[in-house]
């Protein structure tokens, strides 16, 4: 039996993937910054799957926490599976730094700040597994949602690299590019629904990925393909498109 | 239709959104057929969906309203517990499981839904948040139970399962060659927990009414086959086939309907047969099929579902009549006697309830009308959950404690910020 840590446990993304790697036997430690609302999803869990399952309280973008965090887990997670993440609209981070910088933070800043030291550990432990899910908006950054896409596109260049690392040293990483998912974040976006995953295959996908030491999992197999075809338009051409 | 629908996952989310509308409907996975919980706005439950507490030795469950019968199942029956109540669906919520009072094949023995209450939470329409139960805040509880989610937005339910040794129900079917024998046999196995009848309406002369009843029990370990006694407890497999498109309208005909009528009757050769089932074609027999609906065609049908006093058998008969004449039949016309029951809006009473469903075609709505004059006439009353195009008047005329209901709205909800198109075309909300 594995613990899996949740960083950012409070997504629907991050619910489905609590329940489906529950569903396997694993005990779930759930980490937030709001840990009080962990406490229903808590309950769920340990109801349900009968496994473990403990909350903690966690700021992805209060990086001087990082290592006191991770210190006072009294069991060390065996899989850390990086979650958090934060979209806001583009024209408005444009403009505001605050909002900018928040998702530069949320997505990529933080993620490096808490997984560099977990990093660390699972390297000098010589195993673990670490799952961030990243985007493919990413891939290439287009005009309407480039402040996002740079910081996500930043996430995928560091798992690649931590990947490459700690390969030697027996630990495996795991990138996982979603495509559209039905969630909070996206609510108020009109998805394509053939497009669209729900967040029970994003979680079907990670279980999947961490089991078959997959590298980099898109949920819906036709997103590999888009992203090709989007990262092989000239950039002349590119540039041109509102996208 | 266009509709706002927002969902939430968290109790601060939740009474953000309930101050922020101006109105709304709670609504959970859509499953009833009408308009209950349509609306130009909508708060929806699926995301609202966690288990709080369990207690497997007294069997009581504790969840959030969001939550579909089908993961409930899917740990409580491992664990040797079943729902007290179950609808012919699994994918309903909770919190739907309330405000349309659900019954089942054993409402004459167990009762609807809301009789396994322990106690709920709700939000109300100002935002204030109150516990209600069989013995506190008694006026809200039993509003509550059947009233189309029109006195707030349940959060937390707490309710009593079922214990049971197996998974699975050992059934009898027995075939009726008219409407006096299967209410005949209706009355002679009512000690069985469980009972519907499958009625053909479009047979005539002496063959009127020709049912197959189908009665269960659950199982005792010592009851099952050789081969399920390793794992009683066992789930039934995951498997769904999916209905691939929208048959045309024409398909189903009075002729086409008939057919499936006789292959169904007749595919029971014997007079009775017995066996052992899962519980999951037992209780969920359509589940199966996703997307079922599409048979009707793009236009779909209308669910109609009412309950005559057991001493207007004669009105069942009427009704069945006009329905073979106007050669109106459907695939799914399910016969079952309800126990006692007074509630305030509830809709199961003691008597027959049928249950059925027409493609739309033009005149339906007349005809319905029609028969909706044949269900006062003879005492009865209609299925809110399932109605589409009732008038207010046959609301009013079929549930003689209407008029308490919607004092008690008054209090909880007094402005009609909880409204549906339901509750604005039965008038049971003030008018905008």
């Amino acid at each position: 039996m594995s613990t899996v840590l949740l960083l950012g446990a409070t997504s629907d993304m991050a619910v489905a993937i609590a329940r489906k790697m529950a569903e396997k036997g694993n005990n779930i430690q759930l980490a937030a910054r709001n840990s009080n609302r962990l406490q229903a999803l808590q309950s769920d869990i340990s109801v349900r799957y009968n496994v473990a399952c403990t909350i903690h309280e966690f700021d992805a973008t209060d990086f001087a926490s990082h290592a006191f965090f991770y210190q006072s887990l009294s069991v060390k997670p065996d899989i850390t599976i990086c979650v958090f993440g934060y979209m806001s609209d583009n024209i408005t981070a444009g403009k505001d730094w605050q909002e900018a910088s928040k998702m530069i933070n949320s997505n990529y800043t933080g993620a490096v700040s808490i997984l560099n030291i977990i990093a660390e550990e699972y390297a000098a432990k010589k195993s673990g597994t670490i799952v961030g899910i990243s985007s493919v908006a990413g891939e290439r950054g287009r005009q309407s949602n480039y402040i996002y896409g740079s910081a996500k596109a930043g996430f995928t260049a560091y798992l690649s690299g931590l990947r490459n690392k700690l390969y030697h040293d027996n630990v495996h990483v795991v990138t996982v590019l979603p495509g559209f998912v039905n969630t909070k974040m996206t609510a108020e976006l009109n998805l394509p629904p053939l497009l669209t995953a729900s967040t029970e295959q994003v979680a079907d996908a990670v279980e999947k990925a961490i089991r078959k030491n997959q590298n980099v999992v898109y949920v819906k197999w036709f997103w590999k393909w888009i992203m090709k075809i989007i990262k092989s338009v000239p950039e002349n051409m590119f540039k041109k498109k509102k996208l | 239709m266009e509709s706002d629908e927002r969902f939430f996952s968290f109790d601060d989310q939740l009474q953000k959104l309930v101050k922020e509308s101006t109105h709304f409907i709670p609504r959970g996975n859509g499953r009833c057929y009408g308009d209950a919980s349509l609306s130009t706005e909508t708060i929806n439950t699926l995301k609202y969906d966690k288990v709080l507490s369990f207690d497997t030795t007294n069997g009581i469950l504790e969840c959030q309203s969001g939550l579909t019968l089908d993961k409930i199942l899917e740990f409580i029956v491992p664990k040797g517990w079943f729902l007290p109540v179950t609808p012919g669906t699994k994918f309903i919520t909770v919190g739907g499981a309330v405000g349309s009072d659900v019954h089942g094949k054993n409402h004459h023995i167990d009762g609807s839904f809301s009789n396994h209450i322990v106690e709920m939470e709700l939000i109300l329409a100002d935002g204030t948040i109150t516990v209600c139960s069989p013995s506190q805040n008694t006026q809200l509880f039993e509003a509550t139970c059947g009233g189309m989610g029109l006195t707030g937005l349940i959060t937390r339910i707490k309710f009593r399962l079922k214990k049971i040794e197996t998974s699975y129900i050992k059934q009898k079917q027995v075939k009726a060659e008219n409407l006096d024998e299967v209410i005949r046999l209706f009355d002679e196995y009512n000690h069985y927990t469980y009972s519907v009848a499958w009625i053909d309406c479009l047979k005539k002369g002496k063959q009127f009414g020709r049912s197959i009843l189908i009665l269960g029990e659950h199982a005792k370990v010592d009851e099952l086959p050789e081969k399920y006694k390793s794992d009683p407890l066992k789930l039934p497999a995951k498997k769904s086939i999916p209905f691939p498109i929208n048959l045309p309208s024409w398909v189903l005909n009075s002729f086409t309907v008939k057919l499936f009528n006789f292959l169904y009757y007749g595919k029971n050769f014997k007079k009775e047969i017995n066996n052992v089932v899962s519980y999951e074609p037992f209780f969920y027999p359509l589940d199966a099929i996703l997307n079922w609906n599409r048979g009707y065609g793009k236009k779909g049908f209308i669910q109609y579902q009412f309950v005559l006093p057991l001493e207007a058998k004669q009105g069942l008969v009427e009704i069945l009549n006009r329905i073979s004449d106007e050669g109106l039949g459907s695939f799914l016309a399910v016969l079952k006697v309800f126990g006692k029951q007074e509630s305030l809006i509830s809709f199961p009473t003691e008597g027959y309830t049928l249950a059925l469903d027409f493609p739309v075609r033009d005149g339906l709505f007349k005809f319905l009308d029609e028969l909706d004059k044949i269900v006062l006439n003879y005492g009865g009353r209609l299925y809110m959950s399932k109605d589409a195009r009732m008038k207010p008047e046959v609301l009013t005329a079929g549930y003689p404690r209407l008029n308490e209901f919607k004092q008690i709205l008054n209090t909880y909800n007094p402005k009609g910020k909880i409204r549906s198109i339901q509750s604005d075309r039965l008038l049971l909300t003030p008018q905008l």
